[in-house]
């Protein structure tokens, strides 16, 4: 469903005739050509997990994080244009230190997403800015549970039991609508989320990637961090190997 | 005009120009389930008691009051920002406030503008998360929780009575007494305390308030 809004996709002051805006259109087209991001809200915490494509042989591969913190409670990753997205996070870091500073306590999510979207919205409305070529997913664990929001660029935001970003987020969401994530723990759900992960990766297309996994929720204290890593390795060597053994099954249809 | 010579000075009584304060006594105290807040109600010009009946218990949300001691302007200021502030957080977070959340938003103010304010302020309320509790946010706009506080003019002359009495596990009525208590000993002692006593009981139910008449509180020693 491509189309180009010729003439009316100039800035982003612009409507089109049939009331579309072209440039947030246009900069959801940057998220959806990023690499793959997923995250899942289970029953005592949320679990985050990045398809990492290695760009490079030369780069170090725990530089470059995809997954960041913003608060002590709250990780966010992104899928878009990176440097955006880290300009996104800057700011968020700042409200989440505000808030401290004033209320004495931690940012409850759902108003620190509420920020982050009038924040992305802001840019929408203007000829001198272009929006932000990025979506942020945002997840927390806070006094009354764990929380989920992705923000698109056009400033609109969902609360979520678990979303995908990036170029394979049908086939991920598929696998996602399998899970029932209300009734898995976290360590379950770190499990699930690497399933998936390599499920969607697209072998032909894209060359090897790398998986980026954190979470927070009750395992964590709330508090966000990187899933260790011999846990990411062991989910990885576990759905290595029951995609080996099903790789017999695997005869893709003819079409 | 009230006004005579001193050695040739015009010399006006000093309530006429003097700045209300609330020279007082104010406590909270904890318990398992909420918390009981009083005060006297003498507010004084100099040596005018400008108002005998102060409810110096000022309400910032539902179920936060803080109690009021030092200069009557500026708390009553304070105390409204705080309440807007607290009023358009609880809209925008769809919850109720915390109590350690308004004590945050009282030191903001008091801390930063120490150098201009007189106010020594305590907070108390209930929330879901932590029940009962009080903040003291005295002069210097420091904040700290604790299982009681005393405040105002009038609390220098309870410091021994409150921390002979105290006891961690109280109940509500055996709070509401040593309230009730402490608060007559101090306005029967400091000049800018007196008048009645109101009290507060702040419960996840609501507020309950009872006003204790000058005629009908505890007396001690008199001779």
């Amino acid at each position: 469903m491509s189309s180009i809004g010729t003439g009316y996709d100039l800035s982003a002051s612009q409507f089109s005739p049939d009331g579309r805006v072209f440039q947030v259109e246009y900069a959801q087209k940057a998220v959806d050509n990023s690499s793959t991001a997923i995250a899942v809200k289970g029953k005592d915490g949320v679990v985050i997990g990045v398809e990492k494509l290695v760009m490079s042989k030369l780069h170090e591969s725990t530089s470059n994080r995809r997954i960041l913190n913003i608060d002590r409670h709250i990780g966010m990753t992104m899928a878009g244009l990176l440097a955006d997205a880290r300009q996104i996070a800057s700011t968020a870091k700042e409200e989440c230190s505000s808030y401290r500073s004033l209320f004495g306590g931690p940012i409850p999510l759902k108003y620190l997403t509420d920020r982050v979207s009038m924040f992305m919205h802001a840019y929408t409305l203007y000829s001198v800015y272009r929006p932000f070529g990025c979506s942020i997913i945002l997840g927390s664990y806070e006094a009354d549970g764990p929380y989920l929001y992705m923000v698109e660029p056009s400033g609109v935001s969902w609360g979520y039991h678990a979303c995908a970003i990036g170029k394979a987020r049908l086939a991920a969401k598929t696998e996602l609508e399998k899970l029932k994530p209300q009734e898995l723990t976290c360590q379950e759900l770190v499990k699930e989320v690497a399933n998936i992960l390599h499920i969607v990766h697209d072998e032909v297309k894209d060359k090897e990637f790398v998986l980026e996994m954190s979470w927070v929720g009750e395992v964590t204290g709330g508090k966000h961090e990187f899933v260790p890593e011999e846990m990411v390795a062991d989910a990885e060597r576990q759905v290595k190997a029951a995609m080996e053994e099903s790789s017999g099954s695997e005869d893709e249809e003819d079409l | 005009m009230a006004a005579f010579a001193v050695q040739g000075v015009s010399h006006q009584p000093d309530w006429l120009s003097a700045e209300h304060s609330t020279g007082t006594s104010i406590m909270a105290v904890e318990f398992d389930g909420g918390v009981v807040i009083g005060a006297d109600s003498r507010t004084t010009t100099g040596a005018y008691i400008a108002n005998r009946v102060t409810d110096k218990l000022t309400p910032i949300t539902n179920q936060i009051f803080c109690c009021r001691s030092g200069s009557a302007a500026d708390t009553q200021a304070i105390a409204d920002i705080v309440k807007y502030y607290l009023d358009i957080h609880q809209t925008e977070l769809d919850q109720k406030a915390r109590v350690k959340t308004a004590a945050s938003v009282f030191r903001e103010f008091c801390y930063n503008y120490r150098d201009s304010l007189v106010a020594g302020i305590i907070v108390a309320g209930w929330d879901k998360y932590e029940g009962g509790q009080v903040y003291s946010v005295p002069l210097s706009g420091m904040c700290v929780r604790q299982p009681f506080a005393i405040g105002g003019s009038g609390s220098t002359y309870i410091y021994g009575y409150c921390d002979s009495q105290f006891k961690y596990g109280m109940s509500r009525d055996e709070c509401m007494s040593f309230v009730k208590h402490s608060l007559a000993l101090a306005m029967s002692r400091d000049g800018s305390s007196g008048g009645l006593i109101r009290l507060a009981v702040i419960e996840e139910s609501g507020v309950e308030r009872v006003v204790i008449p000058g005629n009908e509180l505890p007396r001690f020693f008199e001779d």
